[in-house]
């Protein structure tokens, strides 16, 4: 049988999240009503100029410093002609023959295997209004609100050999720009967008095979299963006998297809040339070292940090980096709760977890707050109250985040009881009631203690501390 | 009452001592506009917004003291966008443009309470040498209106020649200052590269286009120079230098001056009397104590063909902007987006713009970009050398603004490359990006003005100015104003 190798390369636009446009002091925020953000410069009015805005300059070095790449000194923007309605001034300025950044890598891990994925560049660039074809009777609507937000686009070598490792490679991407803080990650309103080249070859074959475009999977699942969907469809294509046409292709994730959208005849001549309005981007040593110290840690570094500091598990700190924010409120809700790292880790990762996904809520807009949670589980460590009273908790502050925990505990009555003369009466009396179960014990057969516990712990209403409970009861049965 | 060849200066004077009003000098600019209505200097006026503003300025007068330029009426070449007014640009496809914003050259003279009167013809979108490429009507020479005054500022050029405004703004992007300036018999000049905000300002090519001023005399010049010049955070080409102060040393024009002449510029292909009266004007010079000295300028003979790939390319991404999508000319003939397009542009845009934006996409296209727009930045930077040189060995070049004086209207219009060789002395000081002026040096038998060009280094406006001012006090041909034929 035959061997196919794929070899994949990935370009993602990600929308860089300064205040303001890349060459305009309008607005970048998202979902705000059709043109109301877009000012003389992103209509493209007459006699208009752009002018650089120095915060997407630092985002792009943040990105380009954090992947280990190089800073250029000196990078030019570029005209991108062509016409299009949502595209105002007739080209798009874009960074082509020296971009702001070179080189640098990325880790993907699948299945254990961690690999390199060498990055060829990252440029800056503008974006594109959008064209709105469905919301007007024979006429299209432009919006131009988006026309001018900046874009750093990160094309990666053709490193990638699976479809899987494309998608780890976007979640890593992904996982990596929110945590400088450049991206809001918002996949939704296209912050993150993906472009992948696709071809396959024999394996121990050298030359690269024809590639085909994916335009547009811009999701982590669309990702894996365009390519995929498009391996196939080259491999059987090219064991059928046929052969691969370089073109640009759309994934259809309804009927999991790819379909053609252009052939390489209709590729366009962008007719690219220096932009004389824009003077060659200089970025000084100066810039480079004040960025350098600013950096955030990194969530490789951060993860590491976890494990080694932290004692925690490979998979707890992967979850726990998926992104800065979760990664903040871990450490806020451990400065609360210092001596039960795990307690943490847990509330985090499956208690306040569950939440969030019924809510379809961000960590970052958790009802309770890092602060708060780390108080709930200084609470159980120091059984206060107990871990079902915790969860009773969660609910109530979840519902209601203006309470406070002690308030609550009080309210509710969470409060284990720690009166030892109470709890003993209540044990006797389980133990009286109970002299079958007390004989089993006494033959050796421990597991029934938790019954014992269990009755306790109902007279109490919940209110006793189960390892109080089943202290004493083994002490009154000379266990 | 108002001489036709006053100064904006003497002018300034008369306003300050109120001896006469800004209403009645506005008044007047009008009645000459409409008396001399044949030479089509306007594309559009604003004469209520004018008058309502200047007798506000007069009101302000008798409470305080006002800047110099206070009061003066002033027109600006159609390619200046003006907040509330007509921009045309001399094109079709702009027809209907008014601009909601004012340009930072616009905006700045209005903070100097001086009076905009109206918007001037022009080639459309300042292609051409002749202002007779626009689509409102062709601009007329008012030394002879059956001749060409000269692009592609023409109107602003007739306007101050005719003495219907004391200075009027332009742009210059090959010569289209200097050359109807020359053609016209008055003072213009084109200040260094970035001197002048181009914000507002509609691109023809953008690393050549600079804005200046027409004007009677160099010391005009200064004053307008003066308020004109200056950082703009919104023109990212815009120089953070202090502005040149032209007014604090025009009268002080260099003790030792070289001027450094190029034979090439006495070669084949100039009129011998326009020749005739450069080198007298030169003499004029030498017998007020400059040194004269022959230059090789052996990059010259590129200017024309470097501007010629350089210009277009630019401007053919330049006004891709003008679609029909979002403002201007809209055919509505195109049943679908591209032959909306098409028809748009086919139909708002003139023979001379659709001719520069298929020989500026040719030289950028794929296969010919290093051949053409590449090689055509290379022998850009060896003209820019061949002035570097030359300024080693003098202070200013001089030599013919154009290679004739003034043309039939039609003459040139079915031969491009002849109108191209107009600019032929002026092109490669805006790919070089310096400092230069034309000033009147003379006039022919016919009675038609010649221009002397003068050429500065970078950012040396001051002393341009003061020796243009120098050799204005020595000569007359500067307030020589035509007479209207009645």
């Amino acid at each position: 049988m035959t061997q196919w190798e794929s070899v994949i390369g990935l370009e993602v636009h990600i929308q860089l999240q300064s205040k303001s446009k890349i060459f305009s002091g309008a607005s970048t925020r998202f979902g705000s009503d059709p043109n109301v953000q877009a000012c003389l410069i992103d209509v493209a009015l007459p006699g208009v100029l752009p002018v650089c805005n120095v915060e997407a300059v630092r985002m792009a070095v943040v990105f380009g410093l954090a992947v280990g790449a190089k800073i250029n000194r000196r990078s030019i923007f570029e005209r991108k002609n062509y016409f299009y309605p949502d595209l105002p001034k007739g080209y798009q300025i874009s960074q082509y023959e020296i971009p702001i950044v070179s080189g640098g890598s990325i880790e993907t891990e699948v299945n254990g295997e961690v690999r390199v994925v060498g990055l060829t560049r990252a440029h800056l660039e503008e974006d594109a209004g959008k064209s709105l074809h469905d919301q007007f009777k024979d006429a299209t609507g432009i919006d131009l609100n988006r026309a001018g937000t900046p874009l750093l686009e990160i094309v990666s070598e053709p490193d990638i050999r699976t479809a899987a490792q494309a998608a780890d490679y976007m979640r890593k991407l992904h996982s990596l720009v929110t945590f400088l803080g450049i991206c809001d990650g918002n996949m939704q309103e296209g912050s993150l967008r993906c472009d992948a080249n696709v071809s396959v070859r024999l394996v121990g074959q050298q030359e690269l095979g024809t590639r085909t475009e994916l335009k547009n999977i811009n999701s982590f699942r669309f990702v894996e299963k365009g390519i995929e969907v498009e391996i196939d469809r080259q491999i059987e294509l090219l064991e059928s006998g046929g052969k691969i046409v370089q073109e640009t292709r759309l994934f259809d994730s309804k009927r999991n297809v790819t379909r053609s959208m252009r052939g390489k005849e209709d590729a366009q001549d962008y007719r690219y040339f220096p932009d004389p309005d824009l003077p060659p981007l200089v970025v000084s040593d100066d810039f480079i070292r004040e960025v350098q110290r600013e950096l955030p840690e990194l969530p490789n570094e951060r993860k590491k940090r976890f494990e080694n500091d932290f004692g925690l598990t490979k998979a707890d700190a992967v979850q726990l980096t998926q992104s800065r924010e979760v990664a903040d409120y871990f450490e806020e809700a451990l400065q609360q709760s210092p001596d039960n790292v795990k307690g943490v880790v847990n509330w985090i990762n499956v208690e306040l977890a569950s939440y969030l996904n019924k809510s379809g809520l961000n960590i970052q807009n958790s009802k309770v707050s890092a602060g708060t949670l780390g108080e709930l589980v200084a609470k159980v460590s120091d059984g206060t109250i107990s871990g079902a009273g915790g969860k009773t908790l969660l609910q109530e502050l979840w519902d209601d985040p203006r309470q406070t925990v002690d308030a609550i505990i009080e309210a509710k009555g969470l409060r284990q009881m720690d009166d030892s003369a109470e709890l003993e009466k209540l044990v006797e009396q389980v133990m009286a009631e109970n002299p079958e179960q007390i004989q089993k014990i006494q033959d050796g057969n421990h597991k029934v203690l938790g019954f014992l516990v269990g009755q306790v712990m109902k007279l109490s209403k919940g209110q006793a501390n189960p390892k109080s409970v089943s202290d004493l009861l083994k002490h009154k049965m000379g266990l | 009452m108002i001489p036709s060849n006053s100064e904006l200066v003497q002018l300034s004077q008369a306003l300050q001592s109120e001896e006469i009003s800004s209403l009645e000098l506005c008044e007047e600019s009008f009645r000459r506009i409409s008396e001399w209505s044949e030479l089509n200097a306007f594309i559009s006026l604003d004469q209520e917004g004018a008058l309502e503003f200047a007798e506000g300025v007069d009101r302000k007068r008798t409470k305080t003291n006002l800047d110099p330029l206070a009061g003066i009426p002033l027109a600006h070449k159609d390619i200046f966008c003006t907040k509330g007014l007509l921009t045309t640009c001399g094109s079709k496809i702009l027809s209907n443009f008014v601009a909601p914003y004012d340009a930072t050259l616009v905006s700045r003279l209005k903070e100097r309470n001086t009076i905009l009167l109206g918007k001037t013809n022009m080639d459309e979108f300042a292609m051409g040498s002749s202002s007779e490429h626009s689509y409102y009507k062709p601009v007329r020479n008012p030394w002879d209106t059956t001749l060409v005054p000269g692009g592609s500022s023409g109107g602003s050029a007739v306007a101050v020649a005719a003495g219907l405004v004391p200075a009027a703004t332009g742009t210059d992007t090959g010569g289209s200052i200097r050359q109807p300036a020359a053609l016209c018999g008055i003072t213009g000049v084109k200040p260094s590269y970035g001197r002048v905000s181009r914000f507002g300002m509609v691109a023809f090519a953008s690393s050549l286009d600079q804005a200046g001023i027409f004007t009677r005399s160099a010391k005009d010049a200064a004053m307008m120079l003066d308020a004109m010049c200056g950082f703009d955070p919104r023109d990212s080409t815009s120089l953070k230098v202090e502005p040149p102060n032209c007014m604090r040393g025009i009268e002080e024009s260099p003790k030792e001056l070289t001027i450094g002449v190029p034979e090439e510029y006495f070669a084949q292909g100039l009129d011998p009397t326009v020749g005739e009266i450069i080198q007298a004007a030169l003499s004029e010079f030498e017998a007020l104590g400059a040194r004269l000295i022959s230059l090789r300028m052996p990059n010259s003979k590129s200017a024309i063909p470097c501007y010629y790939v350089i210009a277009p390319a630019e401007a053919s991404s330049n006004l891709s902007r003008f679609d029909g999508v979002r403002y201007g000319y809209r055919s509505d003939s195109g049943h679908d987006l591209r032959e909306m397009y098409k028809k748009t542009r086919s139909e708002g845009f003139g023979s001379e713009v659709q001719r520069r934006i298929m020989t500026g996409t040719y030289v950028l296209s794929h296969g010919y970009y290093d051949a053409y727009y590449l090689k055509a930045q290379k022998v850009r930077r060896l003209i820019f050398e061949d002035y570097s040189r030359a300024f080693e060995r003098c202070d200013l070049i001089m030599g013919p603004t154009t290679p004739t004086t003034a043309f039939k209207i039609g003459a040139k219009m079915d031969d491009p490359v002849l109108m191209y060789l107009n600019d032929i002395y002026t092109a490669a000081v805006n790919l070089a990006g310096l400092p230069a002026m034309s000033i009147p040096a003379g006039f022919d038998k016919t009675g038609l003005p010649v221009g002397l060009h003068m050429v500065a280094p970078y950012l040396q406006e001051a002393k341009l100015l003061s020796v243009a001012h120098l050799f204005q006090q020595h000569t007359d041909f500067h307030l020589k104003a035509p007479v209207k034929e009645s």
